[in-house]
């Protein structure tokens, strides 16, 4: 049956941006390709778009299916749809592959037209500031100045900040969503033993697999088990698994025994198909550098100088790899600027992976919100 | 516009108390409304007073309202302090019939007291005649500000205005301006006795701040 409130079959797009990118690093970028996916119509005075920034292993495609693929349903479908929380019949919505991803921008596993092969580990390191940048080239291809909202959660959320920082007059709303204005030491810790997993992976070859026909297929496995542990919450894996084992008796043995081992893996595995290992190593460390006060002497409220955005920021009481210290941390220096800032805790047991799910408040909330920006 | 301002002007109708805060909320200011409810109120003062207005609730569903009014609110359990809010960041601190409610009541006073250069208190006024009356005929207070039976209550911290100004006193609250109302009418005549709704506008005693 055909579901009322999906955006139904969508196709993604491609642009080519020549306009060099000077990265944070210091390396540029001469030319990159951007895939994106839209929904909905973009108004005649262009006043009702909204760009989703994505997360660690997302991509552009945030919402609908493939023509040729029904269960490929978008990573936040949830969310957007005719009647959903953010509406596509009122709102034109931008979905974005970033940079160093492996969904069709531009990322380690592309083919450098320099040298005629893969990017592999001479793809250059890039951030958070460095992403707003393509997308700012993205909103000109598309003939948008200003974006009605930035949406994003996670690292998402870091990029709609990032871009009502950097282009205050470019963005009317920023959602920010189980998000933090930087990592924790904890969180950083997190992130190197998954890179150390990937990298130590003898498969890995200095990232330059491509050339030699493997994947550092049980790195990234191993990396991806790691972080979806830091996902979800002690109380969602006690409800969902609990200590249950795959057969009536233990066996003694270092085989799957506890269903909880056995849903890891099975995760692990399909990411170490689908993602690239050098795409998860660039993610990680875009994530770690964050930083927006560290110009500033870590002080929050002045890196926050320049905003002018409205903000919602939203955290979940189970979210301890983005708790909601961090997104009050965020509320906090908005304040201190008098900036309009709403800000709400939602109680959720699924940890980090709030923010994908469909919680009622959360969804009611997004709504509520979004019927406010005026189009 | 037509629409929202009969729903406001209705509130108002509904909600005398309003008025009396919004008399004295002088225009372009910024506020903070501590347990701002469906935040109706700061949505008030923001059409009448045109405030920068942020709420604190901590109840979902309240939360939620405040969206619909297209107010800032911060979730937040007030029990837990104002740690989010600079020290002299506001012009007004509000608690509309909310101190009765709390646990934490002289630290919120505190509180206020910090982050506001005037507070505004305003709390349903214990000492009125027909509460007394309850209580001598040997039952707790059951009327239109207390709808509550005992043992369902959310007001675990009930005074009349004797007991708030003492406290004021306590935490170096220099009262300004305070009022008594019964609905739309002011009390003049034995407040404490009359009077069903107080309001109380105070800042910090200027012997205290020189510590």
């Amino acid at each position: 049956m055909q579901d009322s409130k999906s955006v139904g079959i969508v196709t993604p797009q491609y642009v080519h941006i020549d306009t060099p990118l000077q990265l944070r690093s210091g390396a540029a970028l001469s030319s990159y390709n951007l895939v994106y996916e839209t929904y909905g119509n973009l108004n005649a005075d262009k006043s009702n778009a909204l760009l989703v920034c994505h997360a660690l292993s997302g991509s552009h495609h945030v919402a609908g299916i493939y023509a040729d693929a029904p269960k490929s349903k978008g990573w936040w479908d949830n969310m957007i749809g005719p009647g959903k929380p953010i509406d596509t019949n009122r709102f034109f919505v931008i979905g974005v592959n970033n940079i160093g991803g492996c969904h069709g921008s531009t990322g380690p596993a592309s083919i450098d037209t320099r040298t005629g092969k893969h990017y592999g580990a001479n793809f250059p390191i890039v951030t958070v500031e460095d992403w707003v940048e393509t997308h700012v080239q993205l909103a000109a291809h598309l003939g948008i100045e200003q974006f009605a909202a930035v949406v994003g959660g996670s690292l998402g959320g870091m990029q709609a900040l990032q871009w009502a920082l950097d282009y205050p007059e470019k963005v009317r709303h920023a959602l920010v969503i189980a998000s933090a204005s930087k990592l924790t030491a904890q969180n950083i810790a997190f992130n190197d033993v998954a890179r150390q997993a990937i990298m130590t992976d003898q498969d890995f070859y200095g990232g330059d697999y491509y050339s030699y026909n493997t994947l550092p297929r049980r790195g990234l496995r191993l990396a991806r088990m790691l972080g979806h542990i830091t996902y979800l919450s002690d109380d969602s894996m006690a409800a969902k698994f609990g200590r249950d084992l795959r057969s009536d008796e233990l066996s003694f043995d270092y085989g799957v025994e506890f269903e909880i081992e056995s849903y890891l893996r099975y995760q692990g595995d399909k990411f170490a198909d689908l993602f690239d290992a050098n795409s998860y190593l660039l993610m990680t460390k875009a994530l770690d550098y964050f930083d927006p006060a560290g110009a500033y002497d870590g002080n929050l409220s002045a890196a926050f100088q320049n905003i002018t955005a409205d903000f919602l920021v939203l955290s979940f009481t189970s979210d301890w790899r983005f708790s909601p210290e961090r997104s009050r941390g965020i509320v906090k220096a908005l304040l201190d600027n008098e900036i309009n800032v709403s800000y709400a805790e939602i109680t959720s047991s699924h940890g980090h992976d709030s923010f994908l799910m469909e919680t009622a408040y959360y969804h009611q909330l997004v709504e509520a919100y979004m019927n406010n920006i005026a189009t | 516009m037509t629409m929202n301002n009969k729903a406001i002007s209705s509130q108002i109708a509904l909600r005398p108390d309003f008025a009396t805060i919004a008399e004295w909320v002088k225009p372009n200011t910024k506020i903070l409304d501590l347990g701002c409810g469906d935040g109706s109120l700061l949505r008030y003062l923001r059409e009448e007073r045109n405030v920068l207005g942020y709420g604190v609730e901590i109840a979902d569903a309240n939360v939620l309202n405040c969206f619909h009014n297209d107010v800032n609110v911060i979730q937040n359990d007030l029990e837990s302090g104002l740690s989010s809010f600079e020290s002299a960041s506001f012009d007004y601190v509000i608690l509309s019939q909310t101190l009765q409610a709390m646990r934490h009541t002289e630290s919120i006073i505190q509180e206020m007291l910090r982050v506001g250069k005037e507070g505004i208190v305003s709390f349903p006024n214990f000492g009125h005649w027909r509460n007394r009356m309850q209580i001598i005929s040997g039952q707790m207070p059951v009327s239109e500000e207390l709808p509550y039976n005992w043992y369902d209550t959310p007001n675990i911290h009930l005074c009349t205005l004797g007991d708030f100004e003492a406290l004021c006193h306590q935490c170096n609250a220099n009262i300004l301006e305070s009022r008594v109302t019964n609905g739309n009418q002011q009390v003049k005549i034995l407040p404490n006795l009359m009077g069903k709704l107080a309001f109380y506008r105070f800042e910090r005693s200027s012997i205290d701040s020189m510590y």
